[in-house]
């Protein structure tokens, strides 16, 4: 239905086309999952379909795009919006109206349909998303589950053929996001839509894929999930379990996965750690507000030396304000907190980071200076280090980085690496990071759980907030789970996991809550343990 | 609230401030404007940029005062002398510019009352910009208008997001342990914020446009051409036809019959935008009592100052030096422009501690 002929595209000034010769048919009512590493093309690709490529992003683009065999390319996106829906990563930005019943009648305002018409899809998107009860809300009071599901709305309302999603759940919590996802398959099954969606944390998407597009040096390849995904760079936890294993077909879902795991019986389960840490931070009855609402409530905080610390909850649940609260410079209404006898809020800035260091949520904003060198230099006379200290953080973390390069043109990977050198250059005692694996890739992920450890083998603590289910089982000694601004659960990250359906990571799904990530089974079968 | 009510209610009040110069009727304005703000805003972006509208406001009084004492001079005989600066000379070029001198209470007088004049012109803007919506003002700019709009509400609705960016910015700045102020500080807060603001407008443009933004239908490049020139010659018109009318000074030529003649070419140009253009609208914003009484708050106020600085001219034009005199009849005048409070309704919160949910990136 919608076919890339002969694609190739340059952005101006690369050295190398971002897409060289791609050819792409996608089929009516197809979902099709986009897959890469982080940079290798993804977002191009799906720019491509509805002319934000080379619309908004300047660059040289050859070949043609056909939908229903006529050709739309070099039609800019306002022009398609009736055939080629789009919607983009961060929803927030792109709303144009402020309540969701306007949001969802832009577009066809637009299209300058009939007010009877718009009423009535406006109903029927309504309840096809299950938003009908937040029809009059202030689009910026839902939260990232629902406002993704409403810029699904805005761009469905316009009855498009293709709906184009890039990482539609990277910002949410796993149950949002579970529901934006079912939300989108049924979207297939009931409209015949064809679906083309990008997505990091693949392991979610994977079962309800129908085609599983692969962008990587710069060419495509596509087919059937259950054979191309073996030879993906990127692949779920799922599907490295699989391999590891030795079954074939690879399993795409964790149903899958435990019928294949009934003859796959593994002994010597890692052995639960019972290490205790002297504390490096203890946060006791910790209260954010904001005006009248109450971001944290009464929360008490330890982290040990060389502990790693998740906190996890749903978006607004106060994990952001916690950790600036704890950092010092955020807004805290009571509570202490003790760093080597120390709070660090009633220290001045310069004293407190060298207690706890924080990387937050927009860890760019850290950043404003013209060039990597540059910035790493400002950092070592900034934390009294010597000179090149923050460098040498920088060649630890991610290797490799020219100097020259402006801090704005490095990858989120790069750039996380970055900022955690400028922070980790003060030596903090504490590292606190709010939700670090935004923008990371599988292998991306693994060298940043990397860096992590080394942290807390070098005597640091370490907190993490993360939504990313994996990632935490991957790294983490213990978990806080926090509600509303309370905590609801902590522990032992094995315990933590274990009990809640919505936390626990692939790997347990399959083998049972002893076991947490691959990198276990990997070690329990050089062990020799299985049958 | 339809956003063209606080915009009529704020210009209503700059119009009253631009009738007076006692200096006790503008701070009476500013008061209203800010305790309105602060009674109606919502808790949007947008809202939180009042204070930087007055922090500019306060510039703007310093800056007319300095000048005044640098520039003033040309002292008349019998004014008082606040103090004397030693005058330095100009070259025959700059006849007529005096530099430092005496300067008197008269001229710093006159700079206060006049830099609170204006200050007042600007917290009235600020004051419709913090509490009108300018996506919905975008929305309910007539279809004609479309274009213009956009790029007008895209101007004004970039100051008020750079207010949050500046505190994001600032707050991350002292993560790094760079507690420095000046110049310094200014570079480190300005790159990072205008980057953001530069990708939110991006981000922005590019969605608008992947909804359909600006479809021209059939429109032909010559036909938008035509549309776009006598927008903007109406619109310079206008301009240039209220300064014309609003400056007493200015020749009489400026005013009404270019008022008149931006009208005429304004009416044409929406027609021959209408015509080509396709856009429908869902649910029009409906004008309600509080719209109207809150717009009618404004206007009185315009239309009433306008009518008693004709008669009291001793109130709204005080003689220097001296105590400005106030009368009851203009204090309750300028009264009237806190209606709004009664009236609005309260803007809706996102931090809304009835349903207890809200974003995570407080």
């Amino acid at each position: 239905m919608i076919k890339l002929d002969e694609i190739t595209f340059w952005y101006d000034g690369e050295a190398e086309p971002t897409l060289a010769d791609v050819n792409l048919q996608l089929d009516e009512g197809e979902l099709a999952l986009v897959a890469g590493r982080t940079g290798s093309g993804k977002s191009t690709l799906l720019g491509l379909f509805n002319g934000l490529v080379p619309h908004f992003t300047g660059g040289t683009l050859a070949g043609d795009v056909l939908l229903d065999g006529e050709s739309i390319i070099g039609r800019p996106p306002r022009e398609l919006v009736h055939l080629v829906g789009y919607v983009a990563q961060d929803p927030l930005s792109g709303f144009v109206a402020d309540v969701v019943e306007e949001e969802l009648a832009y577009g066809m305002e637009q299209l300058g349909l009939e007010p009877q018409t718009m009423r009535r899809r406006v109903e029927e998107t309504l309840d096809l998303l299950g938003i009908a009860h937040l029809r009059n809300r202030a689009i910026r009071s839902l939260s990232g589950g629902q406002q993704q599901r409403v810029a699904i709305g805005a761009v469905l309302t316009m009855h498009p053929r293709v709906l184009v999603l890039d990482e539609p759940t990277s910002a949410l919590d796993p149950t949002a996001a579970e529901d934006v996802l079912a939300t989108i398959a049924r979207l297939v099954d009931d409209l015949a839509l064809t679906v083309v969606l990008a997505e990091h944390r693949m392991e979610r998407v994977v079962p309800f894929a129908d085609r599983l597009v692969i962008v990587e040096e710069h060419r495509v390849r596509s087919g059937d999930p259950a054979e191309l995904i073996a030879t993906s760079p990127v692949a779920p936890p799922l599907i490295q379990l699989g391999k590891l294993a030795g079954w074939s077909p690879l399993p795409l879902s964790v149903r899958e996965a435990r019928r294949k795991a009934k003859n796959f019986i593994l002994e010597n389960p890692p052995a639960v750690s019972e290490k205790t840490y002297p504390p490096a931070l203890a946060a006791k009855k910790i209260n954010v507000h904001y005006g009248q609402f109450v971001a944290v409530k009464d929360v008490d905080l330890t982290v040990g030396k060389g502990e790693i610390l998740a906190l996890m909850g749903r978006n607004g649940s106060g994990k952001s304000s916690l950790l600036w609260a704890i950092q010092g410079t955020g807004d805290r209404a009571s509570g202490t907190v003790n760093v080597d006898g120390a709070d660090p809020a009633k220290l001045r800035p310069n004293e407190a980071r060298m207690l706890v260091g924080l990387v937050p949520q927009t860890a760019a904003d850290l950043l404003y200076l013209e060039t990597v060198d540059r910035e790493c230099a400002a950092a070592d006379s900034q934390a009294g280090a010597e000179a090149g200290t923050c460098r040498k953080i920088l060649d630890r973390l991610a290797p490799g980085i020219d100097g020259d390069r402006h801090p704005r043109d490095l990858s989120e990977g790069q750039k996380l690496a970055l900022v955690l050198a400028v922070v980790l250059s003060a030596e903090p005692h504490v590292v606190a990071l709010d939700e670090p694996t935004r923008g990371l890739d599988y292998p991306g992920k693994v060298a940043l759980a990397e860096i992590l450890g080394e942290l807390a083998a070098t005597g640091h603590g370490v907190i993490i907030s993360s939504h990313d289910v994996e990632f935490v089982a991957s790294v983490a000694d213990s978990i806080m789970v926090m509600a509303e601004g309370e905590v609801v659960s902590s522990g032992r990250a094995q315990a933590v996991l274990a009990e809640s359906p919505a936390f626990a990571p692939q790997v347990s799904k399959v083998l049972g809550s002893k076991w947490l990530t691959v990198a276990q089974v990997g070690d329990a079968l050089r062990r020799g343990g299985a049958q | 609230m339809h956003p063209g009510a606080w915009w009529l209610w704020a210009l209503g009040l700059a119009a009253g401030a631009s009738f007076a110069l006692n200096p006790f009727l503008i701070l009476l304005l500013i008061a209203i404007a800010a305790l309105v703000v602060g009674a109606c805003r919502g808790d949007a972006p947008w809202a939180l940029s009042f204070r930087y509208y007055l922090y500019f406001g306060l510039l703007i009084v310093v800056m007319r005062v300095v000048f005044r004492v640098l520039f003033g001079g040309g002292a008349m005989p019998g004014d008082q002398i606040l103090f004397h600066l030693p005058e330095i000379p100009l070259p025959e070029v700059a006849r007529g510019i005096q530099l430092l001198g005496d300067v008197t209470v008269n001229e710093v007088l006159l700079g206060l009352y006049d830099g609170l004049r204006l200050a007042a012109l600007i917290i009235c803007v600020g004051a419709a910009n913090s509490l009108a919506n300018p996506k919905r003002l975008l929305a309910a700019a007539p279809p004609a208008l479309y274009e213009v709009g956009a790029a007008l509400v895209v101007a004004v609705s970039v100051f008020p997001q750079l207010a949050e960016s500046v505190r994001r910015v600032n707050r991350a700045r002292r993560l790094r342990g760079d507690a420095s102020k000046g110049t310094g500080a200014m570079h480190r807060i300005v790159i990072p914020v205008l980057e953001d603001a530069l990708d939110r407008s991006m981000t922005l443009a590019a969605s608008m446009d992947a909804r359909g933004y600006g479809r021209s239908g059939d429109a032909s490049r010559g036909s938008r051409f035509i549309t776009g020139s006598l927008m903007l010659l109406g619109l310079f018109a206008l301009s240039v036809g209220s300064y014309g009318y609003l400056d007493g000074t200015a020749p009489r030529v400026l005013a009404w019959p270019m008022l008149a003649g931006g009208i005429v070419l304004a009416v044409l140009a929406l027609r021959s935008a209408g015509k080509r253009v396709q856009r429908t609208r869902y649910r029009q914003g409906r004008w309600q009592l509080a719209e109207y009484l809150t717009a009618a708050s404004g206007i009185a106020v315009a239309i009433g100052f306008k009518v008693m600085s004709g008669q009291q001219i001793q109130v709204f034009f005080p003689d220097v030096p001296g105590l400005p005199p106030v009368s009851m009849a203009s204090l309750l005048i300028a009264a009237i422009g806190v209606l709004p409070v009664f009236v609005a309704p309260q803007a809706p919160l996102a931090h809304d501690p009835r349903n207890g949910e809200a974003n995570d990136q407080a």
